[in-house]
């Protein structure tokens, strides 16, 4: 047991300690947590440490990084110490931070407005005009329930003596909650006890009311709401918050290409054709909103948005335009527009702070550069904060003359020593510096609702002052205590009727369909051109005598499916030994077609449809992409690498099959499935005319091998291969999965189910006849003398066969993934 | 020319964008209305669209430009827009360079000051000082124009001096930059177009603290003595407008080092190009697409140009018009 941990924590005394209010003598709100945390044994602590670290990893949180070189995910870091704060002074902090959201709201009103705090000479116009984040666009605009500010987050944290103060307004659109409510589950499931015993105010309270003041104030024309959360991507750094978030709070998580604007309004293009869009919770920076308006080089935006915006048509939470409130050279401003616009004192300070666009603050900032922080005052520029005690010499130099060249471009910040609090590090308590994010957002009556409880920040090392998530911060649990027990609310309290249940996914956006769909047709190109590789292999290395002949064969059949190998002319001119050109069909990723370039796409669009993948699935993805990293040289090698691929399309088989929720979303997994084995199969089985009966036979073989159909043959005949059992066995067998007949069929019934329940007028014509000759081919020509003949017409079949997968794949996308023009039938969703 | 020496004009303006491949939709803002000004009234405006969008519709920017959004949602390969306009413009008698205050008074007073407030001539200018996407404050613009800008030379002066200078060392030169070259660099290679000049004067007013804006508009151009006006010669232009207390706004041009008086039509402003573009969209599909321009501008005397008399040419605009010429 260690001895005295709270004994042996030693905050800097120059510093606000949040625990401790003297030597070993915890704050009366930390009492009790601090009395647990004394008579916890060192091995109990280790294994919350464990818990916390595993339940990350298990839920997959993470940060990405975009300056990190090794690749853009990192875990989340979560300290598992919660930052506790006391009943009264959380009523005063909340009251402070909704105040600042009434506040900033009606800033934003009157800048995109009559202008009024400029005439006045509340504000310099610098700081509104010169700001990067003032969208001239957004200028008129009035945004239903005259919200511009839906969700505003403060990040504040606390001085020596003990006065929160704010630290920097987020108002583009602030990120941090979901990770919140993320530290949350996994804090209070590390002390469970005390979490109850402490009467921690619950989370789930703020989400519910934010669902419900977004349906209150988005321009619904008595609809009922439907709310998206836009996302730049997997790409961005809090993608993981937003698929969270998007999750808990049950709006489709949707990229710009998922919206479009028809007649000012905005649609969510889903499977089931558009939806009418009510209010984008947005996660993308507002310059990317609008390619037409706002940048033109936007590939993330909604062409349009604005035009929607500007008719009331939509809810934009943030509104566009909201971010020119990120600089903190508007502090200093804040407490004489508080009074003029609220006509109410403000009532947490901000740091203090000097915009050197004044020459009386200017003077004041060269005079005193050893107590303060220099920070840009445009939020656009890249310049990290400067602690001016920090620059010496020719930097301090430099500093000052930029300073003075361009003093409305800075401002200095006072230099506020951060509270500290303690964090688990080498099984013991240390004090790092610490600040809190509190989030808010509109609660629909003009008023601010605020999150009880906060994204605790704290920094990465001792004595370090900054505080950021991106320079590798550690976050924290706040727990909020409250006088009295909580009722246990979470989203589902309220008890569920009939008309709540989710049958499936009524909204999934096209793009989702459509990465699902690519993601079955990829999974099933890697598996047969894995399979037809493993046989080519294994005969370029057998000495056999007939081998020679069965790898031109098969590496013909390989080309006709679109792997990148040579005629068999060429290979021979060549100096390559056969071995060498597979094992480029199957590593090379920089040659389309090949095996790895198609693991490659297949993990493109399994990352697009991240959220709707199992964990097991991803495991095997990361599976495939590691043997993908490792180089392949020998044919045991590759022999090896081509087990792992089939064994991991093995089991994306069997996830597609046993794990996934059958709403419309796998039924294109399997669609793709279906049309890319059709393809396949058609484009493999057609036999050399000119091949010799022997040879023929030879190639059955293989060919059976490739169609994954040969053990079922050997069960079935206990012979070689024949001609007309093998065909009939891989193209007319309605048993065998692997047979193009089996294809049809499936096609034939998914289709019609997938049209039907989409709201599409009649299943895809081309199908019919495909399957009609399918069933019409009579067999028996190839009992005649002349097989040819009987070939022939089966050519003619698979050439139709493989056309008709073509235009099919072609039919599923104009139908249901793109929606240039409107949809034949809208088939109304509750 | 009427009493008050109003001088009318007739303005085609077409645009034409052959796409490589089909374009499935597109959007369009359009800002080819001609301002209605003090000195400039847009007597008749007509628009020819093909094909027909889906959905037009007016409204008003934050620099009151109006502005036409067009979307199109159905396939086409070619996208032609004529605008049509007929103006009437007062001749603009210039401030007196001299009689202006002194520059840096009127730099000092769209200067902050605590608690001082700003007139409404003021606040409207006060959008046009900072930095914009084509337009940058940089000392190197600020040292350019010192030389023009000696101590209490009376601002229009200073500004004058200034944009003769450009038109002086400055090389008339569309092969030189293109629409994203950066205006420090036109600085540094001393050629251009009027865009070009227009963000260059721009950018050195407003490191100088000054109130500046940009213009897009056309103008009239003369045929070489003894030739014909030709149809469809002419090009959309850009200036510079500079706020001057008392004065209001003032409008030079650059490349053509003089102060429009009576020869320019403004269609629309804002802080620079990238706020003003004519025409500027977003299409589905479509490949390569440089879009043809063709402006024309005569004076209301020789409608005959746009309208040969073989064509009624009474009523303005004609009821439909064949292709302009390539």
């Amino acid at each position: 047991m260690p001895a005295g941990l709270i004994h042996n924590y030693h905050p800097s005394a120059s510093r606000y300690d949040e625990m401790l209010a003297a030597r070993a003598r915890p704050r009366p709100c930390w009492q009790a947590f601090a009395e647990r945390l004394e008579d916890m044994p060192e091995e109990a602590l280790l294994q919350r440490e464990k818990f916390v670290r595993d339940a990350i990893k298990a839920d997959g949180v993470s940060y990405n990084v975009y300056s990190d070189p090794q690749g853009n995910r990192r875990p989340w870091e979560l300290d598992m110490l919660p930052l506790i704060i006391g009943d009264d002074e959380w009523s005063r902090l909340s009251a402070a931070v909704a105040q600042r959201g009434r506040l900033l709201n009606a800033i934003l009103t009157d800048l995109y407005g009559p202008q009024c705090l400029l005439a006045e000479g509340l504000l310099p116009p610098a700081l509104v005009f010169g700001q990067h984040g003032f969208r001239w666009p957004a200028r008129g605009l009035h945004p239903p329930g005259g919200v511009w500010l839906f969700s505003y987050a403060a990040d504040i944290a606390r001085a020596p003596d003990g006065r929160w103060w704010v630290i920097a307004d987020r108002t583009q659109g602030p990120s941090g909650s979901g990770y919140a409510l993320q530290n949350r589950i996994i804090v209070s499931n590390a002390f469970p006890d005390a979490f109850r015993e402490l009467h921690v105010n619950r989370l789930a309270g703020y989400f519910r009311t934010m669902q419900e003041s977004i349906a209150r104030i988005a321009p619904s024309d008595g609809e009922t709401p439907l709310a998206v959360l836009l996302t730049p991507g997997p790409y961005n750094e809090t993608y993981f918050e937003h698929a969270f978030l998007a999750r808990y709070l049950g709006f489709p998580l949707v990229e710009g290409q998922d919206l479009t604007v028809r007649d000012n309004t905005v649609f969510l293009k889903t499977l089931r054709g558009l939806r009418r869009v009510h209010a984008v919770m947005r996660r993308l920076d507002d310059d990317y909103c609008d390619p037409l308006e706002l940048r033109a080089d936007s590939a993330l935006g909604i062409p349009g948005l604005l035009g929607a915006a500007r008719a009331g048509r939509v809810l934009v939470a943030n509104a566009i335009g909201s971010g020119v409130l990120e600089s903190g050279a508007l502090f200093g401003f804040l407490p004489a527009i508080c009074e003029r616009l609220l006509g109410e004192p403000l009532a947490m300070p901000s740091v203090a702070s000097w915009w050197c666009g004044e020459k009386p603050a200017l003077d004041y900032v060269l005079g005193h550069l050893d107590e303060l922080v220099i920070k840009p005052a445009f939020s656009g520029m890249r310049m990290n904060a400067v602690f001016g005690s920090l620059l010496r010499g020719e930097a301090r130099h430099g500093m000052i003359e930029r300073i003075r060249a361009q003093p409305h471009a800075y401002v200095a910040q006072e230099w506020v020593r951060l509270a500290q609090a303690p964090v688990w590090r080498r099984r013991r308590l240390q004090p790092r510096s610490v600040g809190i994010r509190v989030f808010s957002c509109a609660a629909g009556d003009g008023g601010y609702a605020v999150m009880p409880g906060a994204l605790g920040r704290v920094a990465p090392h001792a004595g370090m002052e900054v505080i950021s998530m991106q320079r590798g911060g550690l976050s924290k649990d706040t727990w909020i205590r409250a006088s009295a027990p909580v009722r246990n609310t979470t989203m589902l309290k309220r008890r569920l009727g009939v008309d709540d249940l989710v049958r499936s996914g009524s909204d999934i956006p096209s793009r989702v369909g459509e990465n699902l769909f690519w993601f079955g047709r990829y999974t099933e190109r890697v598996e047969i051109g894995a399979r037809l590789l493993r046989a080519a292999l294994i005969r370029s290395t057998s000495g056999e005598d007939d081998a020679g002949q069965e790898l031109a064969g098969l590496l013909a059949a390989a080309r006709r499916t679109g792997m990148p190998v040579d005629e068999p002319e060429d290979a021979a001119r060549g100096e390559d030994r056969p071995e060498r050109q597979i094992i480029a069909a199957l590593a090379d990723a920089a040659r389309p077609g090949s095996v790895a370039a198609n693991l490659r796409a297949l993990a493109f669009s399994a990352g697009q449809v991240r959220e709707r993948l199992s964990s097991d699935n991803w495991h095997a993805l990361n599976a495939l992409e590691q043997l993908l990293a490792t180089p392949i040289v020998s044919v045991d090698q590759a022999l090896s690498a081509i087990d792992r691929v089939m064994q991991s399309c093995i089991l994306f088989a069997g996830f597609a099959l046993d794990d996934m929720t059958r709403d419309e979303g796998w039924r294109f997994l399997i669609l793709g499935r279906r049309i890319e084995r059709l393809e396949r199969l058609a484009g493999l089985i057609p036999l050399p005319a000119a091949s010799a009966a022997r040879e023929r036979e030879q190639m059955l073989e293989w060919l059976l091998e490739a169609a994954d159909s040969i053990v079922t043959y050997r069960a079935r005949y206990r012979r070689e291969p024949e001609l007309l059992p093998a065909l009939h066995l891989i193209v007319f067998d309605h048993a065998n999965p692997h047979s193009v007949r089996f294809q049809v069929d499936t096609l034939r019934e998914y289709l019609a189910l997938t049209a039907r329940e989409l709201g599409h007028p009649c299943p895809s014509p081309m199908i019919e006849p495909l399957a009609r000759h399918l069933e019409d081919f009579d067999l028996r020509r190839f009992e005649d003398s002349d097989p040819e003949a009987a070939l022939d017409a089966l050519r003619v079949l698979l050439a139709e066969a493989a056309s008709a997968a073509q235009a099919l794949s072609d039919e599923v996308h104009r139908r249901y993934f793109i929606h240039t023009v409107r949809p034949v039938l809208l088939r109304r969703v509750a | 020319m009427s009493a008050d020496g109003a001088v009318r004009y007739l303005i085609r303006h077409d645009t034409r964008y052959r796409y490589d491949q089909p374009v499935g939709e597109s959007r369009q803002l359009m800002r080819l209305r001609p301002r209605e000004l003090p000195r400039q009234h847009c007597l008749s405006h007509t628009l020819e669209i093909d094909p027909r969008p889906r959905r037009g519709e007016e409204y008003v920017d934050g620099f009151g430009n109006t502005v036409c959004s067009l979307h199109f949602e159905h396939e086409h390969d070619i996208l032609f827009v004529r605008a049509e306009s007929l103006v009437e413009i007062t001749p603009f008698v210039p401030p007196a360079p001299g009689a202006s205050p002194p520059w840096e008074r009127a730099r000092d007073e769209l200067a902050y000051h605590a608690g001082r407030g700003l007139d409404a001539a003021h606040l409207e200018a006060a959008g046009f000082l900072f930095e914009s996407r084509h337009v940058r404050i940089k000392h190197e613009f600020a040292e350019y124009a010192h030389a023009d800008f000696p101590a209490a030379i009376p601002l229009l002066a200073g500004v004058d001096r200034l944009m003769r200078r450009i038109h002086r060392e400055f090389t008339y030169d569309p092969e030189a930059t293109g629409i994203s070259t950066p205006v420090i660099d036109v600085l540094a290679r001393r050629r251009g177009v009027c865009q070009d000049f227009a963000h260059l004067m721009l950018s050195c007013l407003r490191s100088l603290g000054l109130a500046a804006r940009y213009v897009s508009g056309y103008i009239l151009t003369h045929p070489p003595a003894g030739k014909a006006r030709l149809v469809g010669a002419d090009a959309t232009h850009a200036w510079v407008s500079v706020f001057c207390p008392g004065a209001g706004w003032v409008d030079f041009d650059p490349t053509n080092a003089h102060i429009p008086t009576r020869e320019h039509v403004t269609l629309a402003w804002g802080r620079d190009f990238a706020d003003v573009s004519p025409l500027r969209g977003v299409i589905l599909g479509g490949g390569g697409h440089e879009p043809e321009i063709a402006v024309t501008m005569v004076p209301e005397a020789e409608r005959a140009v746009l309208y040969p008399e073989s064509r009624p040419a009474a009523a303005f605009p004609p009821a439909a018009q064949t292709a302009p010429p390539a």
